[in-house]
């Protein structure tokens, strides 16, 4: 049997030279310095076949426009099987290639391993980097969301700014008026068809010259018998990717990628931020303020393009031990330090997020959907701790029957009946009278006879402030003048799409004092605490856009 | 080229052929952890498609009250359809006949034949089919053209004098 294999083998490479080719590959001398340090390049090239592969998955079900790229994007997360896990992959593998990248850098800017004859694969590697980075900007507008969308804003405002070639850039984007479908098609143009295949070929020529040039020696490698690239360094090389794709793997499943609310050009509330890497240069522009944009968004960026690409120009010494390169490490410290700086800096200035703007849109969001009547049952449901005896969503056997499609059975009245004194209407019910009052009970009523087993995840998904929100909402006869999701009064406006028509800061000072920002308001001021403040504020911001059914 | 079989024995030396084996294992036993670890999720991702979701099953599509006993009437009502991600909402009709004893019928709209839309001839007092001249009485039947089975007939029930509309079904073959 063992014989046969070997023949085929044999016969195999006798005609295509595969097996002879791949030895030639695996077999290469490398000097007796290499190790652990160099392990980063095979990390990289690894997540990048990742986000090629996960990338091609998720092409299988996402639709490339505005709008369907959201409810398609939404779609993966919350009916694909193992959809989420993909996405998952492709986000957080994006991340780690910069991690990974930078790392990769680092080490070769640290060993000096981009000297003669090494320049052009250093060069390579930057313009690699480069792409790494375009990725993540044509990448970030894709799922539509609002996140993305005014991150994206952004950007191209930022590539407006440049000088005489702005104006133009901003128009070849498509992105001179507002971002719409001209600007996602060339981005996603660029993220699927053509950054990849440059990507491809310069890994490749990049590669070729690691191999033409040999891995990089240190000192007094030349006296010292050389190792073989396999399976020595294949070994750590392997153990790195593993460890590499292990956290890349639990990250897909243990943090979730949130999924804002779909693209909306038109709040004017929405404080954009760039994605963690960009951070530093979002901080530069910050601490420019003042100075002409172009400083911050083109002079400073080409400088340092080009201080990256010259390295291996601007440094001609010779070669020395890694710890004699003190100027090296000053340099990696001090960009690490101003990296870490500008970085946190921007992370301390972004407003804390609101509790709006951390709804998770790919998880259950069918409570967004209740009346503020309906909403304030779930205050009652839990705090009467009804789940105790009944199920609405699990199914382990429980006292009382199962609460969906309560409607079916009963009417109002009858409900209203078994609330106040079960026993009258249920013979032989174990179940303790409701104590609430009236308007309370109402409540959960209303909440009961809404449940099906499409919506029956209310009682455990609505978030506590939205569910306080219209607890508050209710106690203040909100629903008087104002309509939510089609209930309420006409004399005020509906509620709905409030967050596409105001900020936060209007909606608080307007409770306080309506009058001054809406002169002949009939509505009266409310005083509420901070807390209730900021739960109904939220509350009235996670409406959807427009009442259902309109 | 290099001679690979020299430089194996002087490396041998310092490496050992038991290191060598223990590399080999461990690369082997994580590249096969990583494939399977995308390997299943993969299989799981393409093989099996999302489970279809229910469908509200009745549609409603209008007042009732005001049919005139064997005077068809086409009504028109909205469809809701979930491709994938999006939900498609598709015209549709139906003839919809109030029989003598205020019974209810909706017919699909499509002849039998080739699926052409036919028409109610007043003049006549039958559906008439302006492809092959096919003519269908008002309870469907064929009653002359090419037509091989009756007119397929919607589920229908009425809540509070408003038509539901179910599933089409297709009739028999003409006897």
């Amino acid at each position: 049997m063992r014989k046969t294999f070997e023949q085929f083998i044999e016969d195999l490479d006798h005609r295509t030279g595969l097996h002879s080719g791949l030895r030639r590959f695996l077999y290469e001398e490398i000097p007796a310095s290499s190790g652990w340090h160099q392990v980063f390049g095979s990390v990289a090239l690894f997540l990048i076949l990742i986000q090629f592969f996960t990338g091609a998955m998720l092409a299988f079900n996402y639709a490339p426009t505005p709008g369907d790229a959201y409810s398609s994007l939404r779609y993966i997360l919350t009916e694909v099987t193992a959809g989420r896990l993909m996405r998952g992959l492709h986000h957080w593998g994006a991340s780690m290639i910069i991690v990974i990248v930078v790392l990769h850098m680092v080490q070769v800017f640290l060993w000096g391993a981009y000297k003669k004859p090494r320049e052009g694969t250093w060069i390579v590697g930057a313009i690699l980097l480069l792409l790494t980075l375009a990725y993540g900007l044509t990448g970030y507008l894709l799922p539509w969301d609002n996140r993305a969308y005014f991150g994206t804003v952004v950007t191209t405002k930022i590539g407006a700014t440049v000088p005489l070639l702005g104006p133009y850039v901003s128009r070849l984007l498509g992105s001179s008026g507002d971002i719409g479908v001209v600007t996602f098609a060339r981005f996603y143009g660029l993220h699927v068809l053509l950054l990849p295949p440059a990507t491809m070929l310069l890994i490749v020529l990049h590669v070729y010259l690691v191999r033409r040039h040999g891995v990089a020696p240190a000192l007094g490698d030349d006296a010292r018998p050389k190792k073989s690239f396999f399976p020595e360094q294949v070994f750590k090389d392997t153990v790195a990717v593993f460890v590499a794709f292990a956290i890349l793997f639990i990250m897909a499943i243990a943090v979730r990628v949130p999924l804002e609310r779909m693209a909306d050009p038109t709040i004017t509330s929405y404080t954009p931020r760039p994605e963690w890497y960009f951070l530093f240069l979002f901080q530069t522009l910050e601490v420019l303020r003042g100075a002409p944009d172009v400083i911050g968004t083109v002079v400073l960026p080409t400088i340092a393009i080009l201080a990256l690409m010259l390295t291996p120009f601007i440094d001609r010494s010779k070669l020395v031990r890694v710890r004699q390169r003190t100027l090296a490490a000053g340099i990696v410290l001090l960009a690490a330090l101003g990296w870490g700086g500008l970085t946190g800096a921007a992370i301390l200035g972004t407003p804390p997020p609101t509790a709006a703007s951390q709804i998770d849109y790919s998880g259950p969001i069918q409570w967004m959907q209740l009346t503020p009547t309906e909403l304030a049952g779930v205050h009652y449901f839990r705090q009467e701790k009804c789940a105790t005896c009944h199920n609405i969503t699990g199914d382990t056997p429980k006292t009382g029957p199962n609460l969906l499609n309560t409607s079916k059975r009963h009417d109002a009245d009858w409900l209203m009946k078994h609330f106040m004194d079960p026993a009258s209407v249920t013979k032989g019910s174990v179940m303790k009278p409701v104590d609430l009052s009236d308007t309370e009970l109402k409540e959960l009523l209303s909440l009961m006879m809404k449940l099906t087993p499409e919506n029956g995840d209310v009682v455990d998904s609505a978030p506590d402030f939205a569910v306080n929100g219209a607890l508050i909402f209710q106690k203040n006869s909100c629903g008087t003048c104002h309509s939510v999701n089609g209930v309420g009064g006409k004399i005020g406006r509906p509620l709905n799409g409030l967050a596409q028509r105001r900020n936060e800061a209007w909606v608080i000072q307007h409770f306080q004092n309506p009058q001054m920002l809406s002169p002949g308001s009939p509505m009266p001021s409310y005083k509420f605490t901070p807390s209730e403040m900021q739960d109904e504020v939220s509350y009235l911001f996670t409406l959807p856009d427009k009442a259902p059914g309109q | 080229m290099p001679d690979h079989k020299a430089t194996l024995t002087s490396e041998a030396e310092i490496y050992g052929s038991t290191r060598r084996a223990f590399h080999l294992a461990v690369v082997y036993t994580l590249g096969a952890l990583i494939g399977l670890a995308m390997a299943i999720p993969t299989i799981l991702y393409l093989l099996v498609p999302p489970k279809p979701r229910k469908q509200s099953g009745w549609i409603d599509a209008g007042d009732i009250s005001q049919l005139t006993p064997g005077v068809p009437v086409a009504l028109s009502f909205q469809e809701s359809r979930l491709d994938g991600w999006r939900l498609e909402t598709e015209k549709k009709t139906a003839w919809v006949v109030k029989e003598p004893d205020n019974k209810i019928v909706a017919f699909g709209p499509q002849c039998t034949h080739l699926a052409c839309a036919y028409h109610w001839d007043m003049p006549s007092g039958k559906f008439m089919c302006p492809c092959h001249g096919s003519y269908f009485s008002i309870e469907g039947k064929v009653l002359a053209g090419p037509a091989p089975r009756p007119l397929d007939r919607y589920a229908t029930k009425i809540e509070n004098n408003r038509l539901q509309i179910g599933e089409l079904k297709q009739s028999a073959p003409n006897a």
